[in-house]
């Protein structure tokens, strides 16, 4: 089960996981991410707090999405994962690719500080 | 121990499996995130073989059978359809991933890092996959 929550705060959006993303739902995530990249917002948190599990399903979405955060200059960045999740994003380096802090605070003050 | 597992060709059902590997991994001494490597490594070639081979088709199935031994942990995942030779599959670089924004092709390379050794083979009737995990001996 996943459920997906978007909401504005200040000049960001956050996408708030809750549950888990595999192939049977990662086109949720998909659009998620793909209507935030519509409007023309700059800063995009992902909350990760209450993301139980993520198959490669799930991280294919963010990583085909690394190339237009680039092109359109928004800045992307996941915090609160579990040590489970963030071990599967290790695994593959994806953690090198991706911004991730450990807490919403690190993670907004990235944000704003860049 | 051994534990079976007939998995009907539905994404849907992906959850499910991942219960019923936690289950037998729980009597294990691995820690979470071990157990959670090899309940991902097991679905990332069940959900494989789901959509490439058998197109999600909710009335075919493939079976995984779980051998625990105190060496190793063997999954054994058979089914018949398609063949896909997980051994000669090249996995893409991640650098060609992002540039052609793609969204599939990182399951196998979770699978080639968490486990140990992958075994296929395939007959006229079935195709067999072995995702082996050795256990650290004390």
């Amino acid at each position: 089960m996943l459920s997906i929550n978007m909401t504005a705060a200040r000049e960001h959006l956050v996408i708030a996981l809750n549950g888990e993303v595999d192939a049977s739902n990662s086109v949720e995530l998909d659009e998620v991410i793909q209507e935030a990249l519509s409007g023309s917002v700059q800063k995009i948190l992902v909350d990760g707090r209450n993301l139980e599990y993520i198959s490669s399903a799930g991280l294919g979405v963010f990583m085909s999405y690394l190339e237009d955060f680039r092109e359109k200059n928004v800045a992307f960045v996941i915090f609160g994962l579990n040590e489970k999740v963030m071990n599967v994003f290790h695994i593959l380096g994806l953690d090198q690719l991706i911004h991730i802090k450990n807490t919403q605070e690190e993670a907004e003050e990235s944000l704003y500080d860049a | 121990m051994t534990h079976e597992l007939k998995l009907y060709c539905e994404k849907s059902r992906l959850a499910e499996l991942r219960s019923f590997i936690a289950e037998a991994l729980s009597a294990t001494q691995l820690s979470a995130i071990s157990q959670n490597q090899l309940i991902l490594a097991v679905e990332e070639v069940c959900a494989n073989l789901i959509i490439h081979s058998h197109d999600c088709n909710p009335l075919s199935h493939i079976w995984l059978t779980i051998h625990l031994n105190p060496e190793r942990i063997i999954f054994e995942i058979k089914d018949s359809g398609k063949a896909f030779n997980i051994i000669e599959y090249k996995s893409p670089e991640i650098n060609a991933v992002i540039r052609e924004k793609r969204k599939g092709g990182l399951g196998l390379l979770l699978v080639r890092k968490i486990m140990d050794k992958i075994e296929f083979e395939t007959d006229h009737a079935f195709n067999t996959c072995r995702l082996i995990k050795k256990l650290k001996s004390k």
